[in-house]
C-alpha cells in the first residue's frame, strides 16, 4: 500500500531538510511542472486526477483552479494554503506540517504556477508553534535553492511566499473569512459570488487550498492522474489521512486508501474501544458532521458513501462517542464551541447558536423541558443550509440533528429524570 | 465602545521597525493591523487602550476601527494577562478524555477560574478551542509550550516550571 503523503514522515526524527528532501525525490514536481508543462496542463492533470479538496468540502481541486481567469487582465494573483486547522477533533494538518513542511511548500509552488500566482501565503493557526518554526526554515531553504523568489529555475516565473500566523478564531478557516483576516479585518465571511477565484485577496483572483490537498499535488504531477486514481479502490481517488480520537485503544492518524470502512478504521487502526467502553457513535469528519452509529460500521469513508449514510466525510478525522460519555453533554460541548466561534455577522447564527447551547446546558443541569426537544429541532431547520450567511451554523446543526435522531432516549432521560444520568 | 486614553504612548523603535516590515508586505497600511497588534502584544504582553490608540494612529485608522478587529480575535488580549497564559483545550476530544478534571485541579491549585489571573500575576487561565492534538487529549498550552495526554496529578510539576 502506497502512502505518498506520509512516506517521509517519521515522528522519531526531525523533519527533512531541503537537501535530504531533494535526495528523496523532493521538488521534482517543480522542475517538471515549470520546465516542461504549461499552467493549463498542470491544472488539467490535477483535474483529471479527481483530487477532491481535503479541507472538508470535497470539491475537485483542478476544477477550482480552472475558474481563475488566465487572460492576464489581473497580473496579481494569490495562492493561499489554509493551515488554520481549528475544527475540534481535527489534527491531520499538524502531522503534515510538522512532519514534512517542504512537501506542502512544493505543492504550493506547483499550484501557484498553475494559476500563475506570484504571491502565496500560508495562513497558519497560532497554536502550531513547531510547524511555524519548521515552515519558516523550510521557506528560507526553498528561497536559497531557487524554488522561490525571482526567475524560479531560470524559467522567468516569480513567486513570493509568506507565513501568516493567526490570532485564534475558528471562522478564519472559512475561505472568504480567511481572506478578510489576511487583509487585517474582522474575519467575517464574504458574499459569494464573486468567488475568490475571480475576486479574492485584496480584490484579486485567489485560490485557497487545504494543507492536505496541497501535499497531494507534487505526487500527482510526478506520477500522473491514473496513478492517483489507482491509490484507492473506491469511488474517490487517492489516499486520505484518517484520524480517530476518543476512548479507543490507539488514537492517532493513518494514511489509508480513500474508502476504507469505519469498522476497519476503528477496530484495526485505532485498536477498538478501550476496555470497559462500548462504541455509541462517531462524528466521521470533525465537529461539524452528523453522527454515524453502529449500523454504519461498514460504511466506506469516502465523500459519496458517507453522504449516502447521512453525514459528511469532512476532514476524515473521527471523534468517537462511547457509552459512558453523556451524548447531551457531548453535543452541548460542541454547541458551546460553535456559539463562541460564531463571528456574529448573521442573526440566525449569532442568536440561534447561544440559544441552542443554553437549552442543552439546561438539560444537563436537570432543567430541560419536554418542549425543548421541539425547540432544538426547530433550530436544526432554521440554522440549516440556506438560512445563514456561511456554513458555520449548518455545520453546528449536523451533530445536533443526528444526536436528536439516534440518541433521543438520552435526551428524554435528562428531561424526565431532571438530571444528567451520567453525572 | 469608548476607547479610554489616559496618556499617549509612543511605539518603540523596535516595534516601529517590525511593524514597518509588515506594512511593506501589504497594499495599504491598515492591512497590517493584525500583525501590528501581534507585535505590540509580543513586546508589552497585552493591548491597552493607549497602545491601541497609538497603533491606530500609526496605521492611519480610527481607534474604534482597530478595536473592532482587536476584540474579534481570541488571542489579542485587551486586558492585562499574567506572565504565563494557560490555554486549556475545552473542545470535544478533550471533553471526552476528561479536561474537566484538569480544570478542577487548576482551579484548586491556582484559585482562579477561566478568564482570571492569579494575584501574583504568574498565571492567567483561559479556555481554548481545539489545540489540534486530539489523539493526545486532554491537552493544554502554557506560555507557548504544548502539554498532551495530561493527567491531573502531573499539573503540580508542570506549573512549578513557570515563574
Amino acid at each position: 500500500m502506497e502512502t505518498p503523503l506520509t512516506r517521509l514522515i517519521n515522528s522519531n526524527r526531525p523533519a527533512l531538510n531541503l537537501k535530504d528532501y531533494e535526495r528523496e525525490g523532493g521538488y521534482q514536481s517543480v522542475h517538471k511542472a515549470i520546465k516542461s508543462m504549461t499552467p493549463a496542463e498542470v491544472t488539467k492533470l490535477v483535474q483529471d486526477s479527481d483530487l477532491k479538496g481535503r479541507g472538508g468540502a470535497g470539491f475537485n481541486t483542478g476544477m477550482k483552479w480552472s475558474f481563475v481567469p488566465m487572460n492576464n487582465t489581473s497580473p496579481t494573483k494569490y495562492l493561499i494554503a489554509n493551515a488554520d486547522e481549528m475544527e475540534p477533533g481535527t489534527f491531520k494538518d499538524r502531522l503534515l506540517l510538522e512532519g514534512n513542511p517542504h512537501q506542502m511548500i512544493e505543492g504550493m509552488i506547483v499550484s501557484a504556477f498553475a494559476i500563475q500566482a506570484n504571491i502565496s501565503y500560508i495562513f497558519l493557526r497560532w497554536a502550531y508553534k513547531k510547524a511555524a518554526r519548521l515552515l519558516r526554515h523550510a521557506i528560507d531553504e526553498a528561497y536559497a535553492a531557487g524554488y522561490l523568489g525571482r526567475d524560479i529555475l531560470g524559467s522567468g516565473y516569480n513567486l513570493e511566499m509568506y507565513l501568516h500566523t493567526g490570532v485564534g478564531r475558528y471562522i478564519c478557516g472559512e475561505e472568504t473569512a480567511l481572506l478578510n483576516a489576511l487583509e487585517g479585518k474582522r474575519a467575517t465571511p464574504r458574499t459569494k459570488p464573486p468567488f475568490p477565484q475571480i475576486s479574492g485577496l485584496f480584490g484579486k483572483p485567489t485560490i485557497v487550498n487545504n494543507v492536505e490537498t496541497l501535499c497531494n499535488i507534487p505526487h500527482i504531477i510526478n506520477n500522473g492522474a491514473d496513478w492517483f486514481k489507482g491509490l484507492s479502490p473506491g469511488s474517490d481517488a487517492g489516499t486520505k489521512l484518517y484520524g480517530v480520537s476518543g476512548r479507543v485503544n490507539n488514537p492517532g492518524l493513518w494514511e489509508l486508501p480513500m474508502g476504507i470502512t469505519m469498522r476497519e478504521l476503528i477496530e484495526v487502526h485505532a485498536g477498538g474501544m478501550k476496555n470497559g467502553y462500548q462504541f455509541k457513535g462517531a462524528l466521521p469528519g470533525g465537529a461539524s458532521t452528523d453522527f454515524l452509529v453502529n449500523k454504519h460500521m461498514d460504511v466506506k469513508l469516502d465523500f459519496k458513501s458517507v453522504a449516502a449514510a447521512g453525514s459528511r466525510l469532512g476532514t476524515g478525522t473521527m471523534i468517537v462517542l462511547d457509552d459512558q460519555t453523556c451524548p447531551v453533554g457531548f453535543v452541548h460541548n460542541l454547541e458551546h464551541f460553535f456559539a463562541q466561534e460564531s463571528c456574529g455577522w448573521c442573526t440566525p447564527c449569532r442568536e440561534g447558536l447561544p440559544w441552542t447551547e443554553k437549552i442543552l446546558l439546561a438539560m444537563e443541569n436537570g432543567k430541560g423541558r419536554a418542549e425543548d426537544l421541539q425547540l432544538l429541532d426547530m433550530h436544526t431547520k432554521y440554522l440549516g443550509p440556506g438560512n445563514t450567511f456561511c456554513a458555520l451554523a449548518p455545520g453546528a446543526m449536523e451533530p445536533l440533528q443526528s444526536a436528536l435522531k439516534y440518541f433521543k432516549e438520552d435526551f428524554d432521560k435528562h428531561i424526565n429524570e431532571k438530571k444528567c444520568p451520567w453525572r | 465602545m469608548k476607547i479610554n486614553v489616559m496618556s499617549p504612548i509612543l511605539l518603540t523603535a523596535e516595534e516601529k521597525e517590525e511593524i514597518d516590515v509588515e506594512i511593506g508586505l501589504v497594499p495599504y497600511r491598515k492591512a497590517a493591523c493584525i500583525e501590528a497588534l501581534k507585535i505590540v502584544q509580543h513586546h508589552r504582553g497585552w493591548i491597552s487602550d493607549e497602545s491601541l490608540h497609538t497603533i491606530a494612529g500609526y496605521l492611519e485608522m480610527s481607534p474604534e476601527e482597530l478595536d473592532s478587529v482587536a476584540t474579534f480575535y481570541n488571542l489579542v488580549f485587551r486586558k492585562p494577562v499574567g506572565r504565563n497564559v494557560i490555554l486549556l483545550c475545552d473542545s470535544i476530544s478533550c471533553y471526552v478524555m476528561g479536561y474537566e478534571k484538569i480544570y478542577e485541579q487548576l482551579k484548586a491549585r491556582l484559585h482562579i477560574s477561566f478568564g482570571e489571573t492569579t494575584t501574583d500575576g504568574r498565571f492567567t487561565l483561559l479556555p481554548n478551542a481545539c489545540l489540534g492534538t486530539c489523539d493526545h487529549a486532554p491537552a493544554c498550552m502554557i506560555h507557548h509550550e504544548l502539554y498532551r495526554d495530561l493527567t491531573a496529578d502531573q499539573l503540580d510539576e508542570i506549573l512549578d516550571a513557570y515563574k
